[in-house]
């Protein structure tokens, strides 16, 4: 029962993971924040050059926003308190949008940096201790980082944010090494749109920033073309629920097994046949296509099976595609995905010990 | 268009075939299974199927028969081997126990609605 809803979760983690991955190379390949950033986008997207995933990616990036926000970590190294800087602001505005919905002011500026860094910490209980030990570091590095200020020509960007900067820098750190582990929980506040004529850098004298724009973007995109969205990182594989009577008082019947294999392009036999291993039942299709079940089942119970079915032989183990193909080849089934082309074999449909019930009279065996 | 091009690009070609050697397709050797059947009325039945030969089944069906107060019995099937068969539904109950007993919930596979 349980067993499905675990197995869901690390796999969107790690899918998201990949993206942060991928995100970073456009990022790194032009790292100036400021104004250029939009056209760096275009292209991106458009030639698809840095992106791997196709347009998918491109797409889920608009999910992704936010986990970008605190993510291009790598580029704190090579690009100095400017980039911090421009980094800092985001988390903040994301917030803003999504999670508090109390309206953020520059005074309010350093209490909600701290707000998502705490949120995390709630999920990750091991993780508190890196974070404690990089700040360590940052009280060590902060000396560092007043040169490196004082060095970096767009430093007095924000006066008040000058302060608590040191700070930020790290914490984006410790973001981006929860992202690594957790970037789902980020990523669910993404798609939110950006109204126009909302946007927070029109109230302040600041510079919009890369991610803000990038937020933009996406939302403008996404409004113009919702088909994109759609089609993309937040499309749902829906199925509808099965209809489950009861026939007498024995017997179940699995209305809408045709429809439901249909959606998920599978025989309707295979279906079955792991429906009654799962379920240790036997029954029969009749003649309208429904599935007759013997034993009493409820919707919700056929329901796990079915999704338990998905899990072990719809989705790609590899990009969670619901969109494969199901071939047998000298006994064993293949799957292979029409998304990324993965192939991988399947376990057999076993339905392994099965008890005696019943009269012993009726069974020869027993 | 490159996505295209990425997108057919098989990046473990020089792989080989990654089930080439799979001695194991479809193997459910290395599993417990905890299934449930049903009976007459609302009665069902679990089975345990893949114990570890480190572990005495018999001990542990006493150990299961006491946390769940239930009853139970041990059948031996020629191709399944030794079968710890309970009665009601103890599958939530049974593994969390062999959890908590040190076992890999990943070798754990609870069928069953």
């Amino acid at each position: 029962m349980a067993s499905g809803e675990p197995l869901f979760d690390p796999s969107l983690k790690k899918r998201k993971k990949k993206n942060v991955v991928f995100i970073e190379d456009p990022l790194g390949a032009d790292a100036d924040p400021t104004k250029p950033a939009p056209e760096t986008i275009d292209s991106t997207t458009i030639a698809g050059e840095s992106v791997d995933l196709g347009p998918t990616t491109a797409h889920e990036l608009m999910a992704q926003a936010p986990a970008v926000a605190s993510e291009p970590d790598d580029l704190n190294a090579m690009f100095g308190d400017l980039k911090k800087k421009k980094k800092k602001k985001i988390p903040m505005d994301f917030g803003d949008d999504s999670g508090t919905s109390t309206p953020l002011t520059k005074e309010d500026a350093a209490p909600a940096e701290a707000a998502p860094i705490t949120a995390d910490d709630l999920d990750f209980s091991d993780m508190k201790k890196k974070k404690k030990s990089t700040k360590k570091k940052a009280a060590f590095d902060l000396d560092a980082f007043e040169k490196e200020l004082q060095a970096a020509p767009a430093a007095g960007d924000d006066d008040d944010e000058d302060g608590p900067e040191p700070d930020g820098a790290h914490l984006d750190d410790i973001d981006e090494a929860e992202l690594g582990d957790d970037p789902f929980a980020q990523a669910g506040d993404a798609p939110v749109g950006v109204d126009a004529g909302n946007e927070p850098w029109l109230k302040s004298d600041r510079d919009y920033t890369y991610q803000e724009l990038l937020t933009r973007f996406y939302a403008s995109l996404h409004a113009a073309n919702p088909a994109l969205l759609s089609s993309a990182g937040k499309k749902r594989y829906t199925i509808a629920p099965p209809q489950l009577f009861r026939e007498g008082n024995k017997k179940s019947i699995f209305a809408n097994v045709t429809d439901i294999c249909k959606k998920m392009h599978r025989q309707p036999e295979h279906v079955i046949q792991y429906l009654f291993a799962e379920m240790g039942t036997t029954g029969s299709v009749d003649g309208a296509g429904r599935l007759v079940i013997k034993g009493r089942f409820q919707q919700k119970q056929i329901e796990n099976v079915l999704r338990r079915y998905m899990v072990e032989y719809v989705t790609c183990k590899t990009c969670k595609s619901p969109d494969t193909l199901l071939t047998k080849e000298n006994r064993i089934f293949f799957m292979a995905c029409e998304a990324c082309g993965s192939r991988r074999s399947v376990n057999a449909i076993k339905s392994g010990f099965q008890a005696q019930v019943g009269k012993r009279s009726k069974n020869k065996t027993g | 268009m490159s996505v295209q091009n990425l997108n057919s690009y098989d990046p473990f070609a020089d792989e080989g075939d990654p089930l080439g050697d799979s001695a194991d397709v479809g193997s459910t050797s290395d599993y417990i299974h905890i299934r449930i059947q049903q009976r007459n009325g609302r009665k069902t039945l679990t089975t345990l199927q893949g114990l570890p030969k480190q572990y005495d089944s018999k001990k542990l069906l006493k150990a299961f028969k006491k946390e769940f107060a239930c009853n139970g019995t041990l059948v031996d099937d020629e191709k399944m081997g030794q079968v710890i068969q309970l009665q009601g539904d103890q599958r939530a109950k049974i593994s969390a126990f062999l959890v908590e007993n040190g076992l890999e919930k990943s070798t754990i596979k609870v069928h069953g609605f």
